[in-house]
């Protein structure tokens, strides 16, 4: 049984779409409680809830990838049975995915006429394609060349490609999958303004996300999903941040920190002219001098990729400096093994957390001690103690407040957030004297957000620890870190004072301009 | 909740149905030849467990297999895939023989201990090379080790051919490839009137200490830590390139000694047919069958051992009685492999979707203890 894409040229646009009483259940959970939802065309409906809220799931269904227990689902007022992801392209509905579906290897050319028809038969028609993309691309403002592998591409213009892949095959209603989750601040602003335009014309869009001034920004009606049910649907003008965070968690949440003022030590860490290669083989880092006292939070602001990552792995002691010298309370560090920096008290809240934060295999009590296993309490020699290994993972679990099912659970059933907080409570139980925290709530919800932030502040209060904190988010450098600095192309652009400072001026550094330079 | 106990309980077993699927798909191998299969499986069962000879017969073929498992066991739980048991299997039993050469007059317990250990030695020495190269200079672990297979099998050609050979042969000109009988006095203790041997019961007491080691202790931590996740090691401050090696090391010694145990055990000379497989019987490769069978659990791979063990030992008497080829023990053999294996998988999928569940199952409950409050 052979489907064909191609054949659907010409769609209906879609201009009405409603589900009403969806009823999803997974074994032992009601995933989708009876949700009424709809969008029409021209405008953006943002479905906004914590993680496992159920917005994945009841977008899953409109894709045709799970199927609902009960509920209708109707288009243009008529009803519709989608049983696969094909029948939903047919119906015009399209989806980005948060974790990008393309081949690395091929051109976005060859990426989208992936699974289409060619127009010449047996032969290839990628010319064709190309001209079609340059002009979908001309179209909406997605400038992205037909001709280049997907490889070289920004994750930014991944997700143009994406978009172009849909509307290729004749979407009039796009559902973006917490699009914004991957980009930076700028990136963000293009994809709005593509979306705007968008919807202008009469396309619709399901926006999934959880960060409400985005969701603000963008939507012009929100629907709250919490534990698998609608909690309301409010169009954007009657809705605030603080209403929305309240509607999502079902408590107040506090979404800025109270940052009491500290009285600074001496500079516990301290760069001077660190010079690193990158991957690529060019420096990432070209000349870093830093120093973060002890009580302070110093955010590294920028656009992704501008060194971020490298700087956090020179001083945690992943990646050699080719130039210059690190040093920790007054000790030279440079060149120092990982285990030497763990124990002269350095702790690191990595921004790949899977990758290297965690071992997934591993149960929550193991990875609480990933780093501490050798020493006391934790083992006798090489034994292990793991009568002190429950007892001090029993205090974190509860401690850092970590939802699992026990300590014996293994790391792959624990939600991002959990795991997040469990990265957290190891690496602040060490009583570390300097804290490299990098992208430390990339990808959390508002609750994680809010705890991870409580918990950095408080370590620099009352432990005074120094903390360098790097992070995408511009509103989280903000409000967290006592000094900014601005790192452009691997260089520091400036290092200012928190309340003395205008986002606008951060912009223009962010953008290449040095701190002398604005007037 | 129970769906889900079920399903954990069942996972455990799907290695056990795939061996099933295998003998089946063997009888109708065997039904094609013209014999009835079940005739040819009770045989089968037969030669492993008809006897108490049988029975001792099954457990010595076991036992290097479960030395070679074990050793695999470390490889694998590293992260590391040492196929070359054969070649470990072949030095640690040359290095035993050839101490038990230099040194005859030593006595038996002694030359027993020096035996074992040097067995021990060699088999860790020679994986550890392939360690080395992997750790420092990224050499697929897979290519070199089954590279040292063939110098290992070489080596001990030459040497039983030549230097070691056994003088009575020379005298005689018979030139059969194979050592003199060492001294009696190396030969570990007999369950008389079996062929069993000490060799056994020291096989399942590595087992007990390769678990303790790999789960009890902060070396087994790290080496478990390194095959699951080389970055977060790395961030975690392990040297990741010393554990390699010495996850290469540990995991040759024990196949070593498997290796040194055969020689002082069973054969009490070294002999060579110009092919590994004639001194190990191949139990450099079943051992990773064992292994891989016995989830790569020390404590597992006992009764996998066993089970492939019995096979081997009924095979012979399968072939004797009903008179099939020996190709198809071989081939019967080969399927169980692929089946295993290959049900490994399955396995693996499978335990990601208990997961799944579980968490689905667990962010429910947490939402419930959140309306509680």
């Amino acid at each position: 049984m052979k489907k064909d894409i191609s054949k659907i040229t010409n769609l209906t646009k879609v201009e009405k779409l409603e589900m009403r009483g969806i009823v999803k259940q997974f074994p032992g959970v009601l995933a989708n409680d009876r949700i009424d939802f709809d969008v029409r065309a021209g405008e953006v409906h943002t479905l906004l809830g914590e993680n496992g809220a159920g917005k994945s799931t009841l977008m899953k269904i409109l894709y045709g990838i799970y199927h609902q227990d009960k509920g209708e689902i109707y288009v243009n007022e008529k009803l519709v049975n989608i049983r696969s992801p094909l029948d939903a392209i047919r119906l015009g509905i399209g989806m980005v995915h948060q974790h990008f579906m393309l081949v690395p290897t091929l051109t976005v050319a060859e990426n989208v006429a992936l699974g289409l028809r060619s127009s010449r038969k047996y032969l290839l028609d990628l010319d064709v394609v190309s001209e079609r993309i340059r002009e979908l691309a001309k179209d909406h403002g997605l400038y992205v060349d037909p001709e280049a592998k997907v490889w070289q591409l920004s994750v930014g213009e991944q997700q143009r490609v994406e978009i172009i892949k849909i509307l290729y095959r004749g979407a009039s209603l796009l559902i973006l999958d917490e699009p914004t989750a991957v980009l930076t601040p700028q990136e963000v602003e293009e994809l709005f303004r593509v979306l705007r335009s968008m919807v202008k014309r009469g396309y619709t869009i399901i926006f999934i996300s959880h960060k409400l001034r985005e969701v603000l920004s963008l939507s012009n009606r929100i629907t709250i999903l919490r534990d698998g049910h609608v909690v309301k649907t409010l169009p954007t003008a009657e809705a605030t941040q603080e209403k929305l965070a309240r509607l999502m968690v079902g408590r107040e949440v506090l979404l800025q920190v109270e940052h009491p003022s500290v009285k600074l030590g001496r500079a516990t860490l301290v760069l001077e002219g660190i010079w690193v290669q990158g991957d690529e083989g060019l420096p990432a880092l070209r000349g870093i001098d830093l120093e973060v006292r002890s009580g302070e939070i110093l955010g590294i602001a920028g656009v992704s990729g501008n060194g971020q990552s490298e700087l956090a792995e020179v001083i945690a002691g992943l990646r050699k400096p080719t130039k210059g010298k690190v040093y920790i309370k007054g000790t030279e560090v440079t060149n120092w093994a990982p285990s030497q920096l763990l124990e002269y008290g350095l702790s690191y809240i990595p921004e790949e957390r899977i990758r290297d934060g965690i071992v997934q295999e591993f149960t929550v009590e193991e990875n609480l001690i990933l780093k501490d296993h050798i020493h006391q309490p934790y083992a006798n020699g090489i034994f292990m103690n793991f009568k002190n290994i429950a007892r001090e993972s029993e205090r974190l679990i509860s401690d850092f407040d970590i939802r699992t099912p026990s300590r014996y659970t293994s790391l792959k059933s624990l939600s991002g957030g959990n795991i997040q907080k469990l990265i957290l409570a190891r690496e602040l139980s060490r009583k570390p004297g300097v804290l490299i925290a990098s992208q430390p709530t990339r990808g959390l919800d508002v609750s994680a957000t809010e705890y991870v932030h409580r918990q950095l502040i408080e370590q620099r209060t009352k432990l005074k620890t120094a903390t360098l904190l790097i992070s995408d988010d511009l509103d989280e450098i903000l409000s967290l870190a006592d000094r900014i600095a601005v790192i452009y192309e691997g260089k520091i652009m400036g290092v200012v004072k928190r309340n003395e400072v205008s986002v606008g001026e951060l912009g223009m550094m962010m953008g290449g301009v040095h701190k002398d330079k604005i007037k | 909740m129970k769906y889900r106990d079920i399903r954990e309980i069942s996972m455990n077993f799907i290695p056990i149905a795939a061996f099933l699927l295998a003998l089946l798909i063997g009888a109708i191998m065997i039904a094609f030849l013209g014999v009835n299969p079940l005739v040819a499986y009770h045989a089968l069962l037969n030669g492993a467990f008809g006897s108490i000879n049988a029975l001792a017969d099954t457990v010595v073929k076991a036992t290097p297999l479960l030395f070679v498992g074990l050793g695999i066991c470390i490889a694998f739980r590293a992260g590391v895939l040492n196929i070359g048991g054969e070649g470990q299997l072949v030095v640690g039993a040359l290095s035993a023989t050839i101490i038990c050469l230099v040194f005859p007059n030593l006595t038996g317990w002694i030359l027993i201990l020096i035996a074992l250990f040097f067995g021990f030695l060699g088999g860790a020495i020679w994986a550890g090379i392939a360690g080395f190269l992997k750790a420092y200079f990224n050499v697929n672990e897979i290519l070199s080790t089954i590279m040292l297979n063939y110098i290992a099998v070489y080596g001990m050609n030459y040497l039983l051919r030549g230097p070691i050979m056994d003088p009575l042969q020379v005298k005689l000109g018979s030139f059969i490839p194979q050592t003199a009988r060492l001294s009696q006095a190396v030969d570990l203790p007999r369950f008389i009137p079996t062929r069993l041997h000490l060799g056994t019961i020291i096989a399942i007491f590595f087992a007990i200490l390769v678990y303790i080691f790999l789960w009890r202790t902060t070396i087994g931590f790290r080496i478990r830590m390194i095959g699951q996740n080389i970055q977060a090691s790395r961030a975690s401050g392990i040297n990741v390139q010393k554990y390699m090696v010495l996850a290469f090391f540990l995991s040759g010694a024990l196949v070593g000694l498997g290796g040194a145990i055969e020689v002082i055990g069973v054969h009490h000379r070294m002999f060579t047919d110009g092919s590994a497989t004639g001194f190990t019987g191949s139990a450099g490769f079943n051992g990773i069958v064992a292994a891989l069978f016995g989830q790569l659990h020390p404590i597992g791979t006992i009764p996998a051992s066993l089970l492939l063990g019995a096979l081997l030992t009924g095979a012979n008497k399968m072939q004797r009685v009903v008179q099939v080829p020996s190709a198809l023990i071989g081939a019967l053999n080969g399927l169980i492999v692929i089946f295993v294996v290959g049900s490994e998988y399955l396995r693996r999928r499978q335990t990601r979707r208990v997961e799944r569940i579980m968490k689905v199952e667990h962010n429910s409950k947490n939402k419930n203890k959140k309306e509680d409050k």
